[in-house]
């Protein structure tokens, strides 16, 4: 487990017809083990600052530190899930798992096993022979996490990494992706437009503002210790939170 | 086709359909074939008849008579010479085009510089090019390649560039954060995402080849169906140039079946269906 800390963070996208202000001097810190979901108004720059975590993009000021270490570039601590689960189509389950391995260099025997182990305990084990297109959409997000674990990052980031699926499978695969993040004790920021979702999974929301993107608000989410997304929906808290974040997000149509 | 145990199974209006489809399927056949045929026959009666010149439009019956004579006269050779030079431009056209488009999907500074020079050298008629061709690289089997090159590399290295850059981004943004450089996004993610591009630009280059081939054994050759073709045209015998068409749209029209069929084979061996 880790923990990592965002400091000051302020970004501006260049483009040819000006300056856009997207990040406006963002800090926080996410503990060992624990779940953040940032939530804005659409547009807002959520996505901005886990491409800047993860170091897609370098921001224009501020800083990110895991541990108290500062990070810049793409770092193997940070495992990063996209909306799309990005499995490549040619190539096999355990093919796709191990890519994040094979991309750095970390073929070992034992990274191998630990991807396979990964795969055993998570049920994609007899699939690790199948193709991405031989499998449901659930199991496919499923593989896109195990390919991020199996690096061993100590954060993961989830950028709106339901949104793609339906209502249905949404609801499972949150639970399911829930639990694994649980088990294998990694701390986690999920970005996402659906207030539902951050609150059913996670520790602490923070809610933006609109572009520029600042911090309006960090509301602790409290369902005591034995919780899972489904479960909790039916707390009476839950309600209470919905509420809140909704005031807090302040959405006109 | 089916089973006794799939037949039971099949409701009635199922067998309908699939009688139609079957139907349908050879009614069509049955047509082509009949149109080939007709028009043969129609041909043959016609120069028969004196309806047309034989002399000038040969028939059927002569152009069967100039093809087992020129099979026992070295059609082989011309056919090999042809077959030769197309797969020799062929393979040129698609290696230099992966080279060269992988080269511009590298550096977007050179793609843009030689954006323009690349539109002009797409649209401009390669046949044009010919007698340069000749005199730069001398009249012979290697202008001819260089023809089948011309004509085919741009189009082959615009088809593959576009395919390398409309690549899904989001691909490439999560090898990315696995940690990917360059050269790893290239081999794991852009080419193989593009395999059916190649494939498929393969078909084009072909039949592009076989254009650049005939066009340059019209301007030098001693050997080859495009020779046949023009040797036939200036001693005015309809025979040897017709004949000398038809067995061109034959080789033609194998050269794409090959094709076609291995691009089937290689999606089949990498599971792309």
């Amino acid at each position: 487990m880790s923990n990592i800390e965002i400091k000051n963070i302020c970004h501006k996208y260049q483009d040819i017809n000006g300056e856009i202000s997207a990040i406006d001097n963002i800090s926080f810190t996410a503990n060992d083990g624990e779940y953040i979901s940032i939530v804005g108004p659409s547009g807002c720059g959520k996505s901005t600052i886990l491409s800047i975590i993860c170091g897609l993009i370098t921001p224009t000021s501020g800083s990110v530190l895991i541990d108290g270490e500062k990070i810049s570039g793409i770092s193997n601590k940070i495992g990063y899930m996209l909306q799309k689960d990005n499995l490549l189509d040619w190539r096999t389950i355990y093919k796709n798992v191990i890519l994040s391995l094979e991309l750095q260099n970390q073929l070992t025997d034992e990274n191998k096993q630990y991807a396979i182990d990964l795969l055993k305990k998570y049920g994609l084990y007899e699939f690790k022979d199948k193709y991405p297109s031989q499998l449901s959409g659930g199991m496919r997000q499923r593989a896109a996490l195990i390919r991020t674990l199996a690096s061993k990052p100590e954060i993961l980031l989830l950028d709106e990494a339901f949104s793609a699926l339906d209502y249905q499978t949404r609801l499972l695969v949150r639970e399911d992706v829930y639990a694994i993040i649980k088990n294998e004790k990694k701390t986690t920021i999920m970005v996402t437009h659906d207030i539902d979702e951050s609150i059913s999974m996670s520790d602490r929301v923070i809610v933006l503002t609109k572009r520029p993107a600042k911090i309006n608000d960090i509301l602790t989410v409290d369902f005591g210790k034995d919780r899972s997304p489904m479960k909790v929906r039916n707390d009476e808290k839950f309600k209470e939170y919905f509420n809140k974040v909704w005031k807090e997000l302040d959405i006109h149509v | 086709m089916y089973s006794k145990k799939n037949t039971l199974l099949v409701s009635d209006e199922r067998k309908k359909y699939l009688k139609q489809i079957t139907l349908e399927k050879y009614g069509i056949l049955s047509v082509q074939v009949f149109i080939l045929l007709f028009f043969i026959f129609i041909w043959e009666v016609g120069a028969n008849l004196n309806w047309i010149d034989s002399f000038i439009t040969s028939s059927p019956s002569r152009m069967y008579a100039t093809f087992l004579n020129l099979s026992k006269n070295g059609l082989l050779k011309h056919l090999g010479v042809t077959f030769y030079e197309t797969i020799v431009g062929f393979l040129l056209g698609v290696i230099f085009g992966c080279i060269i488009a992988t080269l511009l999907w590298w550096s977007k500074t050179l793609s843009k510089i030689c954006e323009p020079y690349l539109v002009v050298l797409n649209s401009l008629p390669k046949i044009a090019l010919g007698p340069v061709i000749i005199i730069w690289v001398g009249a012979g089997t290697k202008a001819i390649i260089f023809m089948a090159l011309a004509i085919s590399l741009i189009v082959t290295v615009l088809e593959l560039l576009n395919g390398f850059l409309s690549t899904d981004k989001e691909m490439i943004k999560m090898a990315k954060t696995l940690g990917a450089n360059k050269i790893q996004i290239f081999s794991k993610i852009v080419f193989p995402a593009n395999v059916s591009t190649l494939l498929n630009s393969l078909k084009i280059n072909i039949g592009l080849s076989l254009v650049g081939v005939i066009a340059g054994e019209f301007l030098v050759s001693k050997a080859g169906l495009g020779y046949l073709i023009v040797y036939g045209g200036q001693v005015f015998q309809l025979d040897l140039v017709m004949t000398s068409v038809i067995i061109l749209a034959v080789v033609a029209a194998l050269l794409y079946k090959v094709v076609t069929l291995l691009e089937k084979f290689t999606l089949k061996s990498i599971r792309r269906q």
